[in-house]
């Protein structure tokens, strides 16, 4: 029965969906045919649970299990459907119940011991009064939820634009029916369909759109590079090699709508004219690799990816290469050498890759993000894309909320949405009500935005503009008590282990200017000058070293490598002052510069800090006051934690 | 052991260079590690210098030279631990096990390696046997920490 | 196509294509670099070779910018300067401060780079990489302290040489050049030619130095030292004292290492006449008794391995014949020493040759004859022009003089072995007279000469017709065996050199000599062919008198026991 239903679903997608590209079929029996292969229209509930893997990190799997055994205690019916994230990860595990009768209604937090609750109340058609809902969906049939929020009018996604993630958290990923049912590969077949290559570079370069992975290079430039080179074979590369810290929305898009990437690169493909197509994905992300690897299987089995496609004469055929762990293959050059089955270290341009890439042949690569928009400005026109954004960077961009900020996960709005609109609007602020100090952007390779920067706009030339960059949209958030120096160190510290350590600059360079902010963080040695004139004196060739490793360097990696340096220290100069002069950190996050003291008042002579110290750093007789040897002392603070009378204080 | 490289092999065609890291990700993935005699016949099979795929290995963080032990042991060279002598509790480790950290023993059983501080400051000197920590260790107490492994089988 | 661009506010012509290096370096303006490799594909990675893009405000690095039209550079703006002096600072952060106990000293690009570019404080300071040197090899010596990482050796190593015995290993500043599972690299399938001496441009990689074992013979009273020279010697060393390449100093060479104390002096070309005798004859019993064909040249030890490594099918092929500096060896431990009325033991014997992988030859179990060794040390050019220094001999104001003989006496055949084609040239010379029982009317083989990666010739000798196939470089090498397998070729005799152009530019020659010079080597043996009218080994009188006194004729039984080896497939990391 199954089979032959889905068999039925497919050919309808391919012949009455698909083939039917241009012309919208408004029948009646076509649309509510499409409602149920989208799940809109239902004769049984879904249960739809977030399980990507920020879902599955929050407990999604347990949930699920719950779910099931909840439907087995009850004799219940439901379909679980496991989908993407939806982006706001800090409300994982997050769980929707669609019934036939009601809207689709989310629920955030819910942890395997909320399920029963949650699942009483709804089935007994009410709203659980301890469970936080995110709102309800419209959807083709089913009442309204009273006295619920709509989705889109929660403060976290109200303000967004999706585009990418349009699918994301909703669909279920590995389904390409709902894919399907939801315009998806339309695009590609009326393109293959209707238009020239060529005219597909021109839509993406009319559309704006630039490349999202961090250069910011316009697409529509780049296809038609490669377009115009005559070879016997092109290669189209998907970057999803997504390794800066604090970037996620890669394996989000893959694990929540791989059908969409895959579209995406197979209009690309066309546009170059490349028949082959190369998905390099960090190893790291096995439950991305897994669900791109059944959506490829389930688009070959539509004939959406093979030879001839639709009769059109059209190939294209996909090869997913997994990563081995090298944060430099991310730089396109590398990336080619890497699956070419080198070691990644990237070359000289020119030549560029769209000229001679991989295998010599030429190459187009571009990065998840960008691939997702495709299908996205095909379908709305690249006029219509263009007109979202600002004069030089169109359409939205996804960023990846982290650090010290009230909501984390992945938002998606329209470029020239303030920084500020992002983080306070969007995601809630700082976390706590703390004070907010800088927004770091871009990653290792970024820059950080401060208070009074707030307000620009984001795209690509004005993050430029104040020493930052677009990246690949990761936004660290700090607040008061984050050190600069320290995260200028955690960045270099990055840097300095991803080095490929082909070109001099960046390979010395970048230990260099680890060990240098190390001998500003670290512990002072009382006594000696020569420690302290040296200290002195690196400090005196940091920001040459950042320049000349800056103008030199051969690829991206190092020519970024010293923004975190450059950025915290043209903002927080002051901060970096006072770890070099003052040996102090005044954020109290480099511990190798606290200081702690006993308050001979209020200690008791208990012992336990001396017990407790791992340097035996403390000396003091039973019942008198203690006291810490300076010299001895390495800063970690174990006294402060095991002191009951609050006698210990870092000064 | 190479009865299932060559199985691995078998799937990937002769000669063609660019399958190396797959290849080497397969091998892993079955033997826990890349053994010289695995690179040798990698080698053959692509027709690659063994330095080539060494350095290539080497490249990449994913892969490892030397199976692990059933027991992992992480001695922790912090600086709160070596104060307080965890460089005589490595020795003595070593000497117990007869191997170097970084190295396996001959019956597979313990793996020893040195860590940079992993955050115990206050059980200082700390080792971390398979995650486990194991606080305040002194070099008389060795023996028998290890022995209450080996006698787990 | 041409056209100008704009140098330093100066035009100069520059052509499609090529890269900006090209054209600055064809208008007298230096540009430093490490990576650099002439001819082969730049690999960006020292940066030392930045100028400033005016047009861009960006620096670019020479060797891979391609010209373009409109393109202004400077060379040399502070900033240029600036950047390159930093790098060379951060270099040299990371870098052993022991120039003065390193033998590259006075001859090292990094020194060299530091003191134009006024390098005068350590502005960069930082923890060194400290590894072992690798001493396992007979030939060559790493000491990745003092590697900069420019990877030329592994260029050379790979693309040059084929051989692919050295790699990057690790990451970023854990990088290292080295051997498969970090091993020593005698148990790699190094071929010890050392052309990756020839390009480092640090003291990273040397050869083996063997001088405290030399000076402790040479200040023996006991032992009688003697000393032979390759060929090529003699052209070679004149640029190591200041006199221009090529130019040919036998005479004076000859009076330098008998005051250094070398009792006897000899010349290894007079081996390489007894050579050609042997393996002359060796082709045309091969080719008239269905022997393997084609045969090969067994002269160059790198090429032995090489074969013995990724070639053990063709070991029947490679000539029976030792090469000629384990001939004179050989020789000289047996009929002269009872000649002279020596001790084999007591003779310490000494070899000068244009290479490394000869290290490595002297000391393999085939070239022992009851337990005695043909040859006890070797020196590389440069090990000789460091002992004539060592001993303050005035190159400039003395006196040549002569060989020793019998074993010094030479042909002109045996001298051009130091150039690519030279031993098929000496060799085609006297198996034709053994043919024919004629002397060939034009002894010179244009076709055989010259800098061609492989060489090919067809020679009549009689009824019979002899292909010949010369190579030089292993990758040529591989190439022509690819097809000499493959049966897409038919040749009879090859000879293969390791190093490209032959024992001229062998591993253990001047480090730093320019193309130029080494054409002036290769120009001065052809001229001595020219010049001296005994253009054939079977002339050699000493040789004649050799076989009259000693061996009796071309592959006796004294001859196989003392001049004949035989090899076999080698077990190394491939």
């Amino acid at each position: 029965m199954e089979a032959q239903a889905n068999i039925s679903v497919k050919d309808f997608l391919i012949d009455e969906v698909l083939r039917d590209f241009s012309n919208n079929s408004k029948d009646e029996q076509v649309q509510e045919k499409i409602a149920v292969i989208k799940n809109e229209k239902i004769d049984q509930p879904i249960i739809y649970i977030g399980a990507g893997t920020c879902g599955l990190g929050a407990g999604a799997d347990k949930t699920i299990k719950a779910v099931k055994k909840y439907l087995s205690d009850n004799e219940l019916e439901a379909k679980i459907i496991e989908t993407g994230c939806i982006g706001l990860c800090s409300a994982e595990p997050i769980m929707d119940i669609h019934l036939p009768t009601h809207n689709r209604v989310s629920f955030e937090a819910v942890t395997e011991d909320k399920v029963d609750g949650i699942l009483d109340n709804v089935f007994s058609l009410e709203l659980p009064k301890d469970a936080k809902s995110m709102g309800q969906f419209k959807s083709y049939q089913g009442k309204d939820w009273e006295n619920l929020n709509f989705f889109n009018e929660h403060p976290f996604f109200a303000p967004q634009y999706r585009i990418v993630l349009k699918n994301c958290g909703i669909i279920d990923p590995v389904n390409i029916n709902e894919y399907i049912a939801r315009g998806g590969y339309k695009s590609f077949i009326k393109v293959i369909n209707v238009d020239k290559p060529f005219d597909v570079c021109e839509a993406i370069e009319k559309s704006g759109l630039r490349g999202r992975g961090g250069g910011g290079f316009p697409t529509g430039k780049k296809w038609k590079f490669a377009n115009g080179e005559k070879s016997d074979q092109k290669y189209l590369i998907c970057n999803a090699d997504e390794g800066d810290p604090g970037a996620f929305m890669d394996r989000a898009i893959i694990e929540g709508d791989p059908h969409r990437l895959i579209e995406g690169m197979a209009i690309g493909a066309f546009a170059i004219g490349a028949t082959e197509a190369y998905i390099y994905i960090r190893a790291e992300y096995p439950l991305a690799i897994k669900r791109l690897e059944i959506a490829i299987e389930q688009a070959k089995e539509y004939g959406l990816i093979g030879n001839d496609i639709f009769g059109t004469g059209v190939n294209f055929n996909i090869k997913i290469k997994k990563g081995a762990g090298a944060f430099v293959c991310g730089e396109e050059t590398a990336l080619m050498h890497s699956i070419e089955g080198k070691r990644g270290m990237p070359r000289p341009r020119p030549p560029f890759p769209t000229t001679s890439g991989l295998f010599g042949k030429p190459t187009v690569i571009n990065n998840v993000e960008t691939f997702a928009n495709v299908p996205g400005i095909i379908e709305m026109g690249a006029d219509k894309f263009a007109a979202i954004g600002t004069e030089n960077s169109k359409g939205t961009k996804v960023f990846a909320l982290s650090g010290k900020i009230a909501l984390t996960g992945l938002v998606e709005v329209p470029m020239g949405t303030t920084v500020r609109d992002v983080l306070f609007n969007v995601a809630g602020g700082v976390l706590d009500n703390k004070k907010f100090k800088a927004v770091q952007i871009g990653g290792p390779s970024g820059g950080c935005i401060v208070e009074k920067n707030l307000d620009i706009l984001i795209d690509y030339e004005s993050l430029m503009s104040v020493g930052a960059m677009m990246g690949s949209g990761g936004l660290v958030v700090m607040d008061e008590d984050t050190c600069m120096v320290d995260v200028a160190k955690f960045f270099m510290d990055f840097i300095q282990r991803e080095s490929c350590g082909k070109c001099i600059p960046c390979r010395e360079g970048t230990k260099r200017m680890l060990e240098i902010l190390e001998s500003i963080t670290g512990k002072p040695q009382a006594g000696d000058n020569n420690e302290a004139l040296e200290r002195f004196k690196g400090v005196m060739q940091l920001e040459k070293l950042c320049a000349v490793i800056k103008d030199t360097s051969l690829c991206g990696l190092g020519q970024t490598a010293p923004n975190p340096i450059l950025s915290t220290l043209s903002w927080f100069r002051d901060e970096y002052e006072a770890h070099v002069f003052d040996r102090k950190c005044p954020s109290g996050v480099c511990t190798n510069l606290k200081e702690y003291k006993i308050d001979v008042d209020l200690c008791t002579g208990c012992t336990i800090c001396a017990r407790k110290c791992p340097v035996d750093a403390i000396i003091g007789s039973k019942k008198q006051a203690h006291f810490i040897v300076d010299t001895k002392c390495i800063g970690c603070g174990v006294c402060f934690d095991v002191c009951k009378f609050n006698a210990v204080n870092v000064v | 052991m190479e009865i299932k490289t060559n199985d691995i092999l078998q799937k990937y065609p002769v000669g063609k260079s660019e399958n190396l890291i797959p290849i080497l990700q397969d091998i892993q993935d079955v033997e826990g590690y890349l053994s010289e005699a695995s690179v040798v016949e990698v080698g053959r099979h692509l027709q690659m210098p063994t330095g080539k795929i060494y350095g290539v290995a080497t490249f990449y963080n994913q892969f490892r030279f030397k199976p692990l032990g059933k027991y992992h042991i992480q001695v922790c060279r912090g600086t709160a631990c070596h104060v307080l002598g965890s460089a005589t509790v490595l020795e003595e480790i070593e000497k117990e096990l007869a191997v170097k950290s970084g190295n396996t023993t001959r019956d597979g059983m313990f793996s020893v390696e040195v860590v940079a501080c992993i955050g115990a400051c206050g059980l200082a000197p700390v080792v971390a046997i398979n995650g486990n920590f194991h606080a305040k260790l002194t070099a008389d107490k060795i023996k028998e920490l290890i022995d209450n492994y080996r006698n787990q089988e | 196509m041409s056209f100008l661009i704009e140098v330093n506010n100066k035009q100069i012509e520059a052509r499609k294509g090529e890269m900006l290096l090209d054209s600055l370096n064809r208008h007298g303006i230096k540009v430093p670099t490490l990576c650099h490799l002439k001819g082969k594909f730049p690999s960006g990675s020292c940066r030392m070779c930045v100028v400033e893009n005016s047009n861009t405000g960006r620096l670019v690095t020479a060797c891979s910018f391609p010209v373009e039209e409109n393109l202004k550079v400077q060379t040399h703006s502070p900033k240029v300067i600036e950047s390159r002096k930093l790098i060379v600072e951060l270099l040299l952060s990371n870098h052993p401060d022991d120039c003065l106990f390193c033998v590259r000293n006075k001859n090292c690009e990094l020194q060299n780079l530091s003191e134009e570019l006024q390098v005068r404080d350590r502005r960069v300071k930082g923890v060194k990489n400290n590894y072992h040197m690798d001493r396992s090899s007979a030939s060559i010596v790493r000491d990745p302290d003092k590697c900069i990482l420019c990877g030329r050796c592994v260029r050379v190593c790979e693309e040059t040489m084929g051989v692919s015995a050295i790699d990057f290993i690790n990451r970023g500043s854990e990088s290292i050049v080295g051997v498969a599972f970090d091993k020593g690299i005698n148990t790699s399938s190094c071929v010890n030619c050392g052309q990756c001496i020839m390009v480092c441009p640090t003291g990273a990689l040397t050869e083996k130095n063997h001088f405290p074992e030399l000076l402790s013979n040479l200040n023996n009273p006991s032992k009688t030292v003697v000393v032979q020279y390759a060929p090529s010697i003699s052209v070679s060393l004149a640029e190591e004292f200041g006199m221009s390449p090529g130019k040919d100093i036998n005479g004076i060479m000859n009076a330098a290492l008998r005051k250094i104390g070398f009792n006897f002096v000899f010349d290894t070309t007079f081996g390489a006449d007894l050579t050609i005798m042997e393996e002359a004859s060796e082709l045309i019993d091969r080719v008239s008794n269905n022997g393997k064909l084609p045969m090969i040249t067994s002269c160059c030890p790198g090429w032995i391995k090489f074969a013995e490594e990724f070639y053990p099918d063709l070991i029947p092929h490679l000539s029976t014949c030792k090469s000629p500096q384990q001939m004179t060896g050989a020789i000289i431990k047996s009929h002269w020493s009872d000649k002279m009325n020596l001790n084999p033991e007591d003779i310490y014997s000494v070899s000068i040759m244009p290479c490394t992988a000869k290290k490595f030859e002297a000391q393999r179990d085939e070239m022992t004859n009851k337990g005695i060794t043909d040859v006890d040390a070797v020196l590389t050019t440069r090990e000789l022009a460091q002992l004539i220094r060592m001993y303050g001999v005035d190159m400039h104001n003395i006196t040549p003089e002569t060989t020793d003989t019998p074993l010094g006496f030479r042909s002109s055949a045996g001298k051009i072995f130091g150039a690519t084609g030279g031993v098929m040239e000496a060799a085609i010379r006297t198996a034709y007279f053994m043919i024919t029982g004629k002397e060939l009317v034009q002894f010179k083989i244009e076709t055989l000469r010259g800098v061609k990666g492989c060489k090919e010739a067809s020679v009549k000798a009689g009824d019979l017709t002899v292909n010949v196939a010369v190579v030089s470089g292993l990758q040529n090498a591989r190439e022509l065996l690819e097809k000499v397998e493959s049966g897409e070729k038919e040749v009879h005799f090859i000879e293969v050199m390791a190093c490209p152009n032959g024992c001229i530019n062998g591993g253990g020659q001047q480090i730093g000599a320019d193309e130029e010079a080494v054409m002036s080597r290769m120009k001065a043996l052809y001229d001595i062919d020219d010049k001296e009218t005994i253009k054939v080994s079977h002339q050699n009188p000493d040789v004649i008198q050799l076989y009259k006194e000693f061996l009796g004729k071309p592959l006796s039984d004294k001859s196989h026991k003392l001049l004949h080896t035989h090899y076999k497939k080698r077990d190394v990391l491939l």
